[in-house]
Order: C-alpha cells, then sequence, then structure tokens
C-alpha cells in the first residue's frame, strides 16, 4: 500500500516504512540502543529526503525515549541536575546545529554534510566495537589475563566550576558535561540521532558516573534535545514528516518488543560483533556513495 | 463514457456548424487531481474533437499537439566533482523557469509537423520549454545542465515526450492519455491543444486543471509552512501519544 507522506512529497510504501521501523526497533529491543544512527541511513536508501530524513528521525526518538525515560524515573535513576547541565549544553548545540544545516541545505551541500557525519561516526563507533567484542571474547577464552581499573581521578577532576551531584555521588566541573552535551546536541541536529552511542561512554569513562543512573539520565537529555531539534527543524528548514514518524514509530514498538524477548536467548558478545558488523556495513555503503563515481553526476534543487 | 461523451461532441458539431475555420473542442477525464494520502500517480485522459465549418481542407495533414505544463519555478542544477577524493557538488547552474513537469504528446513527430518559427513562439519541445536562457552564466557549458535536468526528470517521469502519443479518428476525434507520477508539485497544470496543418498552428486552446492536495495531507502540509511551531509542537505531541500508546497497549495485551 503507497502512502503520499505530505512533507517528504513521495509515495513510499506503508508496509515497508513499518518494517524499517519494526527493524531498528528489533535491533534496539536487542542491543539497547537507540537505533537513530541506523534508522537516518536506511531513510537515504529508500528515497526519503535526506532533510527530511534527518528531521523525522529526530521526531521519532522522542517517541522511542518517551517510555523508557519514565520507566527510569519510576526506578529513580535519573541524575536530575547532571542532566540538567547535559541538557543545557544539547540546547546550545543543537540550535547551532540547525542553523548550520539550514545553511548547508540552501547551498545544495546538506546531503554531503549528512553522509560526511555519518561514515565518520559510524566507522568510528563500528570499529571499537568489534575491536572490543574481539578482545573480550578472546579474553573469555583465556582468563587470567590483565584486567585494567578504571581511572578515578584523571585531568577533569582538576577543572574549576564544580558542582555537587547527588544522585551520582559526584563532585565535578560542569565544563566537560556541558561539552558532551554540546557535542550530542549537534550530532542529533545534523544526523538526527539521540546520541547516546557517544554520550554514555563519555560519561562513564570521562565524568566516571555510576552506570547505574548513566543511561536514565543520557535519556533524560536526549528526550529534551531532540525536542528541541525537532521543533527547531519544524520552524527552519519545515522538513518535519509526522505521518512517516506515525509509521516508523508504530513499526518501532512492535519490533522493539520482539527484539527485547529474543534478545534473552543470544549471548551479550555475539550481539555486539553482529551489532558492530551491521553498522561497519551501512558505514561502508554510505563511504562508497562519497568515494566511488556517481552514475548520475548532476542533481536537481528547488531553489531557495 | 468517453465514448457517450464523444458522440455527443459529434452532435454539438453538427449544431454548430458556423464557426470560421477548424477550432479545438476539448473534454477531460477530471477536472481537478487529489493528492489522497494514498495517491499513487494519476492518469489523466484528455480528448475532444476539431469543429469545422466548411469540409475537410485537403492542404496537408490535420496534425494534433497537446501538452501539460506544471507549475514553474526556479531550479538549481548542480554537478558533482571529485574533490580530496570524495564525490561533492561543485558547479552549479541556476534556471529561472522550469516546469516541475511537463508531458508533450502529439500526432506525429515533432520535428515534421512543427516549424521552428510555431516552437518558439509557443514553447513547445523540450528544448524550449527548458531553455538557457536566463541561467547564471558561472559556468562554460550551461547546454550540459539542462540536458542533465532533462535527462533526470524523464527517467522520473516527470518530464514526458509522447511523438505518436495521440491518436486521431477521421481528422475530427482526437484523445491522449498522460501519466502524472506520484511525487507532483501542488499547483495549476496549463494544458494546451494545438491544431496544426503544414507545420503552421491553426487553432490553440488553453484550459488549467488544479493539481492539490486534499484531506489531512493538505492540513498537515498547509500548517507545516504557514504554522511552523504549531506544526512542530504537534508532531511532538503525536509522536509521544503514539510511542507511549503502543507500548501500553502491548503491556495490556501482555496480562
Amino acid at each position: 500500500m503507497q502512502i503520499y507522506l505530505p512533507i517528504a512529497e513521495v509515495a513510499v510504501n506503508a508496509f515497508l516504512l513499518l518494517g524499517l521501523g519494526g527493524l531498528v526497533g528489533l535491533l534496539s529491543g536487542l542491543f539497547g540502543v537507540g537505533g537513530g544512527f541506523l534508522m537516518t541511513p536506511l531513510l537515504f536508501f529508500v528515497g526519503i529526503p535526506p532533510a527530511v530524513a534527518v528531521a523525522t528521525g529526530a521526531n521519532q526518538i522522542v517517541a522511542s525515549s518517551f517510555s523508557a525515560v519514565l520507566a527510569h524515573f519510576r526506578r529513580k535513576t535519573v541524575d536530575l541536575r547532571m542532566g540538567g547541565v547535559l541538557l543545557a549544553g544539547g540546547l546550545v548545540g543543537a540550535g547551532a546545529g540547525v542553523q548550520v544545516f539550514a545553511a548547508l541545505k540552501a547551498r545544495g551541500q546538506v546531503d554531503l554534510l549528512v553522509t560526511l557525519f555519518y561514515v565518520v561516526f559510524l566507522g568510528t563507533v563500528g570499529g571499537l566495537m568489534f575491536w572490543e567484542s574481539l578482545r573480550s571474547m578472546r579474553r573469555a577464552r583465556n582468563p587470567g589475563g590483565t584486567v585494567r581499573t578504571r581511572k578515578r581521578h584523571n585531568w577533569i577532576h582538576a577543572l574549576p566550576l564544580k558542582m555537587k551531584f547527588r544522585t551520582s555521588g559526584m563532585y565535578v566541573s560542569v565544563i566537560p558535561p556541558v561539552l558532551i552535551g554540546a557535542g550530542v546536541g549537534v550530532l542529533s541536529a545534523i544526523m538526527g540521532v539521540g546520541g547516546g552511542f557517544i554520550m554514555v561512554p563519555a560519561m562513564i569513562y570521562l565524568l566516571g558516573m555510576p552506570t547505574k543512573v548513566v543511561i536514565g539520565t543520557s535519556l533524560f537529555q536526549i528526550i529534551f534535545v531532540t525536542a528541541f531539534a525537532t521543533l527547531m527543524h519544524a520552524i527552519t528548514t519545515q522538513s518535519v514528516d509526522v505521518v512517516l514518524a506515525v509509521l516508523l514509530i508504530l513499526g518501532g514498538v512492535i519490533g522493539a518488543q520482539i527484539g527485547s524477548r529474543m534478545g534473552t536467548n543470544l549471548k551479550a558478545e555475539q550481539l555486539r560483533i553482529l551489532l558492530a558488523s551491521l553498522v561497519l556495513l551501512v558505514c561502508g555503503k554510505l563511504a562508497l556513495d562519497l568515494l566511488l563515481e556517481p552514475s548520475e553526476l548532476y542533481s536537481v534543487g528547488v531553489a531557495e | 463514457m468517453m465514448r457517450a461523451a464523444l458522440a455527443l461532441l459529434v452532435l454539438w458539431l453538427g449544431a454548430t456548424q458556423t464557426l470560421a475555420s477548424e477550432r479545438v473542442v476539448l473534454g477531460l477525464s477530471q477536472d481537478e487531481v487529489a493528492i489522497t494520502a494514498t495517491f499513487d500517480g494519476s492518469s489523466l485522459l484528455i480528448f475532444g474533437a476539431v469543429s469545422r465549418d466548411a469540409p475537410i481542407p485537403v492542404d496537408g495533414r490535420l496534425e494534433v499537439v497537446i501538452t501539460v505544463t506544471g507549475p514553474t519555478g526556479a531550479l538549481d542544477v548542480r554537478r558533482k566533482e571529485r574533490q580530496f577524493g570524495i564525490w561533492v557538488n561543485a558547479d552549479s547552474v541556476r534556471l529561472s523557469q522550469a516546469p516541475s513537469f511537463y508531458a508533450v504528446a502529439s500526432t506525429a513527430p515533432l520535428k515534421d509537423i512543427l516549424s521552428a518559427v510555431e516552437d518558439l513562439r509557443h514553447r513547445i519541445t523540450l528544448g524550449q520549454v527548458v531553455s538557457t536562457v536566463g541561467a547564471s552564466q558561472t559556468v562554460d557549458d550551461v547546454e550540459n545542465f539542462t540536458a542533465a535536468l532533462r535527462r533526470i526528470r524523464e527517467r522520473a517521469g516527470l518530464y514526458q515526450i509522447a511523438e505518436g502519443g495521440v491518436a486521431l479518428d477521421q481528422q475530427t476525434l482526437f484523445r491522449t492519455s498522460i501519466e502524472l507520477p506520484s511525487n507532483l508539485v501542488e499547483g495549476t497544470y496549463q494544458t494546451r491543444i494545438f491544431l496544426l496543418r503544414n507545420r503552421t498552428v491553426v487553432d490553440m486552446l488553453t484550459t488549467g486543471i488544479p493539481v492539490r492536495k486534499v484531506g489531512m495531507e493538505r492540513w498537515l502540509y498547509t500548517t507545516a509552512t504557514t504554522q511552523p511551531v504549531l506544526y512542530g509542537l504537534m508532531s511532538l505531541v503525536i509522536a509521544i501519544a503514539a510511542g507511549w500508546g503502543a507500548s501500553a497497549l502491548f503491556r495490556l495485551l501482555q496480562r
């Protein structure tokens, strides 16, 4: 069944979109990741204009994070103060990101910007994940290897403007969380992702936050930053397609339910290798589009 | 239904045999194209007849050319170039006037039935419609860019040439069918019918077919463009409600 998307102005098969949402939902249920970084490139591949894919991706993440963050609130695993600091940075970053996005859209370079960001980030994250899971699989096979302990004190603790974060039990400078938040804000505006895949490791390894509050706190930041990015995209580039978003969300909810049940039957290391391979595959496809000579060198855009 | 309409036309022609020379009388399968949520392209049937006040002239065959032109606006055509090892948009040409849709159908190859002067006057062939006149001269090879525009849009079904696509019966009844793709731009689609004899236009008729989004599609589109803040907030509320509602439903089902 073809459905005409009013903002993207293309007709796409509704079941294809539900399936895409379902696939990404399945992966997020399996691996516990948001999946925005797979959703946006998949939307490019089915022919949604990149500007619409990014803006609608941000909208879809708001929905998928909402019920998750509620669950974390019930378990009291959200550090509101840290979330607020991350959010302050995030709003600034997202605001700047949307401006850059709109400026490049007018010059016809937005596709390049988005693809480059994806190639760099998917390549880095996928590569690191692949390497990490290979190492831990090898370690699991011959135990007794060296186990590195996480450093408790590093240069971050020497920075000024310290603040007390009671829920996390930390006393650190607000500069690193603001910067992390801003960086993630830029990513969510340009890539249409939540940015959890960058923020969670940064919170654990850079800030040294306790793992139990990391997910809830990052979700808290993501929901407001992606909501802000959606609103900014709706105002400046008018590329949020709500019909597309609803189809992806419905597919996503169903997929996530199936995924979380399947996940319990698979080993964690195998899962991670699987996810890493998938991320690298999408990255490779996008990189090839940049590196190989395209079959059509010309493109047509409506003059702004 | 079309047959009945044609029969009526013929009857009517018999009654109005007082007009001068040959004139076009037009019928359309639809006087409006509505883009709904399930819009997947549409087929536009254009038919009509030639009315005459004298016997069919014998000097040269009668030929019919039908064009449909979508809303026209400025376009940027960009060309990729390898820079630092990757392919990026480099040169671009702005065409000040290019239609979003253009179809031309005729009874015979246009070069045989249409003189260059008439083409220039009425802008019938794609070469005239997508011209480099008014293009910004920042590159040396503007014609490559216009050729690319035609190639890309012909592949997408947005520019169509159907030479021989108009059927003409007994030099009086003509009809053609134009396929409208699903990615149509809203606006008025100008439909022109030309009657030609000896490569010269003897009569022409112009009419407009409105193409517009309707229902929910129309409402969403206008809200997004005229009240973006409201639309953005609404998108967020709808998204959260859909996500929350669906997962709540799932929890209910599991009990």
